[in-house]
């Protein structure tokens, strides 16, 4: 076959419109692939995040910021309910065990979550895996002024173990609001790719009793999470049926993935926007090929000449074409997986900063292989045009001296 | 020939005839060799050995990795003769061979391109302006005769 030597004198010969149309498809390629696999794995990952519990249960309030609030650490709390409530919910049968968790101030905006030991002894986060603290460290211990920060918090604030600071009251940090109790950081969870990084677990007490936060309430949770009774497959619809059509103290919130799938889907509109002009930017930049190679057709016109002369045959020089379009495709699309890697990288170490849900960026993915076929099909198909016109070439016209 | 359809005639072209232009139409983006393979792959398929060869004869053995710019206009004609004979063809059309050359290599090349025919046992047919070269040749048609139109509408 003699295309592929007539092809790879063409893009060196066009070089630097072969390398700038590549980067064309490159960048739109990069993009496309960015948008479907972050919609995608975000989603996934997202409505997968459940910290290890079930269900969240709290005082009248949304669902969605129910479950913002107690497994993302992002929402603020709707409200509270009583340490005698607590005890009769977690009466009910179809509880296995209930976590209770209280919200309200934070440490130079990294969020103060109070809880029990509980957490790092009967809490698996993802199947089999439990909370630990890193070496050297240890857990909290209950009545204690003492916390545990998450890896990531850890890390941006720049504790360690034997380490100390001032909580500041609310969940935005303002400077002004600062409470005069020390906590001494006894030690740093090991990173888990969940929320749980990105917050510093304290002693439930410790937060109820905070200065200045209102006596009264001292015993009260912000949340309860909930583990369900495997053994009932019905405790789930049971509870809701209990505390949400039949009650109207409490919201109980699940099952979780649904409830943030619903968010998910209600801004589904926009990641449908991103992908279309995604897909706007593939079509934008294989029409540079069309261009590039189409204004580029009257240089060419006496070499198609020359080699239809040698004996090419008209399917000969209109294949070359169109497999030249590809070719800068391809070219192009082995560029975008770098492109790729840049923007899902940086995108998804955003998203953990922000949630501290980890991303898996180079997770393997259908559009992986759909993006660049598909692309080099489109280009293929843009090389059609220009390879119509060297089909027609004339070739007596083409060959004749110019001068 | 006229009754052969399209692919059929691109064949023939490939495998039968050899061209020399005027104005050389090498390509611009392929060595020597390369230019001479690619003629080759059209017809009896490419065989690296005989074209360095067919260069060496043509007096460019030094030259196979050049590209026609890097080389003078005799040269360049001479890489097309090498081409014109890459697929051992029977008839070789040269048009204006020497029109683009100075006295010495149009000389040169003219030698070089009828015994390099004489060698390959392909006929040769030239077409020229040049009354001196027409002489050298041993049947000379003019093209006035043959344009004569044979049968004048009543």
């Amino acid at each position: 076959m003699v295309i592929p030597l007539v092809v790879y004198k063409s893009l060196r010969q066009h070089l630097v419109s072969t390398l700038v149309s590549a980067a064309a498809i490159a960048l739109a390629g990069g993009l496309l692939m960015s948008v479907w696999v972050m919609r995608q794995e975000a989603s996934r990952t997202f409505t997968s995040v459940s910290g290890g519990f079930d269900a969240v249960l709290c005082a009248r309030s949304s669902k969605l910021q129910l479950v913002l609030n107690a497994i993302f650490h992002l929402e603020d709390s709707p409200g509270n309910i009583s340490a005698a409530d607590v005890e009769t919910v977690l009466k009910n049968p179809n509880i296995e065990f209930g976590l209770p968790i209280a919200v309200g101030d934070n440490y130079q905006g990294y969020r103060l979550v109070g809880t029990t030991t509980e957490l790092f002894e009967r809490v698996e986060f993802a199947p089999g895996r439990r909370y630990r603290v890193a070496e050297p460290g240890r857990p909290f211990a209950m009545g204690e002024k003492e916390a545990v920060a998450g890896s990531f918090a850890a890390q941006q604030l720049g504790l360690a173990p034997g380490g100390t600071f001032h909580p500041f009251h609310g969940l935005i940090y303002d400077e002004t609001k600062q409470h005069a109790e020390t906590f001494v950081v006894t030690g740093v969870l090991e990173p888990t790719g969940t929320p749980a990084d990105r917050v510093i677990w304290i002693p439930l007490e410790g937060l109820q009793r905070m200065s200045g936060h209102d006596a009264r309430a001292a015993t009260d949770v912000s949340a309860l999470l909930i583990r369900l009774k495997q053994s009932n497959p019905m405790a789930g619809f049971q509870l809701d049926m209990l505390y949400n059509k039949r009650g109207n103290k409490f919201t109980f919130a699940w099952p979780l993935g649904a409830i943030l799938g619903k968010l998910f889907d209600k801004i589904a509109w926009f990641d449908r926007i991103l992908a279309f002009v995604s897909y706007l930017v593939v079509v934008v930049a294989s029409a540079s090929i069309l261009a590039s190679i189409y204004n580029s057709m009257n240089e060419r016109r006496r070499e198609i000449a020359i080699l239809r002369a040698l004996g090419a045959g008209r399917l000969t020089v209109f294949g070359a074409i169109v497999v030249e379009s590809a070719a800068i495709a391809a070219l192009g699309m082995a560029m975008a997986f770098a492109i790729y890697a840049a923007v899902v990288g940086a995108a998804s170490e955003i998203i953990r900063a922000q949630t501290g849900v980890v991303i898996d960026p180079f997770a393997l993915h259908p559009v992986m292989l759909v993006a660049p076929t598909g692309i080099v099909a489109l280009a293929a198909l843009c090389g059609v045009f220009p390879a119509i016109k060297a089909y027609r070439t004339d070739v007596a016209g083409g060959i004749a001296p110019t001068s | 020939m006229s009754a052969l359809n399209e692919a059929r005639r691109d064949r023939l072209r490939a495998t039968t005839l050899g061209c020399v232009y005027q104005s050389f139409n090498l390509l611009q983006g392929y060595t020597c060799l390369e230019n001479v393979l690619l003629a080759m792959a059209f017809g009896a398929g490419r065989d690296r050995g005989w074209a360095a060869s067919l260069l060496q004869r043509v007096g460019l053995g030094h030259r196979l990795d050049y590209y026609p710019r890097q080389l003078s206009v005799g040269q360049q004609q001479r890489v097309a003769v090498a081409r014109a004979l890459a697929n051992r063809p029977r008839l070789v059309l040269a048009d204006e061979p020497t029109g683009n050359l100075d006295a010495i290599n149009a000389a040169e090349t003219l030698a070089l391109l009828r015994e390099t025919c004489r060698e390959q046992g392909a006929a040769l047919l030239l077409v020229s302006h040049d009354r001196d070269i027409l002489a050298q040749f041993g049947r000379t048609e003019e093209f006035s005769d043959l344009n004569t139109p044979l049968v004048t509408a009543a």
